[in-house]
C-alpha cells in the first residue's frame, strides 16, 4: 500500500514541505486543526502536526494509536521545541515501564 | 480470597486441576511475552529519543530559516512557488509484527522530478532554496521518527495490556483457583472419612 505524507500546521512554517512533496493543511487554529488532522487521516498514512496544534487535541489523537495507520506524531514548528514531544515520549515510558530510563533528571 | 461456588465433587476438583495448570502455563508464558516486550521496548525507546533529538533540532532551525527567507517575498509569489513539488514522496506503508502488535513499517521511495528547483531563481531568495534541500533530505529521518514513535506508544499500550493480564492471572485467577482446589479436597476427604466411620459404625 503506497501512503501519502500530510502536515497540518500554520501555514507560514510548512509551505517549505509543499515543495517536498508533502500534503500540507494550513490551519489557523487548534480547533480547525482537529478538523484538518481528521480530513488527512482519511486518505494520508503519516501526518506530521506541528506542537501547537498537536497539544490541544491531543485526546483526539489518541484514537489513532489503537490501529497502525494514520501516523500521527507532533514536530516543532518554526518557534522550536517546547520539549512537549519529549513529555509524550516520557509518558509512554512511564505508562510501559513505570521507570524513567531516558531523562535522568528528576 | 474469595473462592469459586462450586460443588465439592470428584468431577469438578479434575476441572479445577485442568483449569489451574493452564492459567499457571499462561501465567508464565505471558510473563515472557512481558519481558521481550520491554526489551524491545526499551532498543526502540532510545531510537525515538535519539532520532527525535535529531529531528527537532534540524527541523526547528529549517523552518526558522525558512520564514524568514519567505518573508521578504510576497506571500502570493511564495505560494505559487512552492505549490508545485521537485519532489514526490511515496511511502511504502505496510505492517510488521512485533510481539503480535501490528506496527507500521514504512519504505520512503523518492523520485527527483527535475535537477532544479520548481521555481525561478529571480522569484525566490536563496536561504529558501536551502530550506528546501534540508526539508527534502529531513524527510526520510522525519518519516523513520514517525515509525518508531508510533511503534513506542503501540507497544506501550500493550506492554500495559499484557500487564493487566499477567496481574490478573497472578493475584486473582491462581489463588482463587488454589483455594477452590484446597476446599473441594478438604470437602472431599471429610466425606470419605464420614463414610468410614459410618461403616465402622454399621459394622
Amino acid at each position: 500500500m503506497t501512503g501519502r505524507i500530510a502536515i497540518v500546521g500554520d501555514g507560514d512554517s510548512i509551505m517549505v514541505f509543499r515543495a517536498a512533496g508533502v500534503d500540507t493543511f494550513p490551519v489557523g487554529e487548534a480547533k480547525k486543526a482537529r478538523e484538518a488532522i481528521r480530513l488527512a487521516a482519511k486518505d494520508h498514512s503519516i501526518i506530521f502536526v506541528t506542537e501547537e496544534f498537536y497539544k490541544p487535541n491531543e485526546e483526539f489523537i489518541k484514537r489513532f494509536d489503537e490501529e497502525a495507520y494514520p501516523v500521527v506524531i507532533s514536530i516543532p514548528s518554526k518557534n522550536g521545541s517546547s520539549g512537549y514531544s519529549d513529555e509524550l515520549l516520557k509518558s509512554a515510558m512511564e505508562k510501559a515501564l513505570g521507570v524513567d530510563i531516558l531523562f535522568h533528571n528528576d | 480470597m474469595a473462592r469459586l461456588n462450586v460443588n465439592p465433587t470428584r468431577m469438578e476438583l479434575k476441572k479445577l486441576k485442568t483449569r489451574l495448570s493452564t492459567a499457571t502455563r499462561g501465567h508464565k508464558l505471558l510473563k515472557d511475552k512481558s519481558d521481550e516486550m520491554i526489551r524491545r521496548f526499551s532498543i526502540l525507546l532510545k531510537e525515538n529519543k535519539r532520532l527525535r533529538d535529531e529531528v527537532e533540532k534540524e527541523l526547528a532551525e529549517t523552518l526558522r530559516q525558512f520564514s524568514i527567507a519567505r518573508s521578504v517575498t510576497p506571500s502570493y509569489t511564495a505560494e505559487a512557488a512552492f505549490s508545485l513539488p521537485s519532489v514526490a514522496i511515496s511511502a511504502e506503508c505496510e505492517t510488521e509484527s512485533v510481539m503480535g502488535v501490528d506496527v507500521p513499517k514504512i519504505t520512503l521511495s523518492q523520485t527527483k522530478n527535475s535537477e532544479n528547483l520548481p521555481y525561478a531563481f529571480s522569484e525566490i531568495t536563496s536561504e529558501a532554496d536551502y530550506s528546501v534541500a534540508r526539508v527534502g533530505a529531513l524527510l526520510p529521518k522525519m518519516v523513520e521518527l514517525a515509525r518508531v514513535e508510533k511503534a513506542v506508544r503501540m507497544l506501550a499500550a500493550e506492554i500495559e495490556r499484557n500487564k493487566r493480564r499477567v496481574n490478573a492471572l497472578e493475584y486473582i485467577m491462581i489463588p482463587q483457583l488454589e483455594e477452590t482446589i484446597k476446599y473441594v479436597r478438604s470437602k472431599l476427604d471429610e466425606n470419605e472419612r464420614a463414610s468410614l466411620v459410618r461403616l465402622m459404625k454399621v459394622k
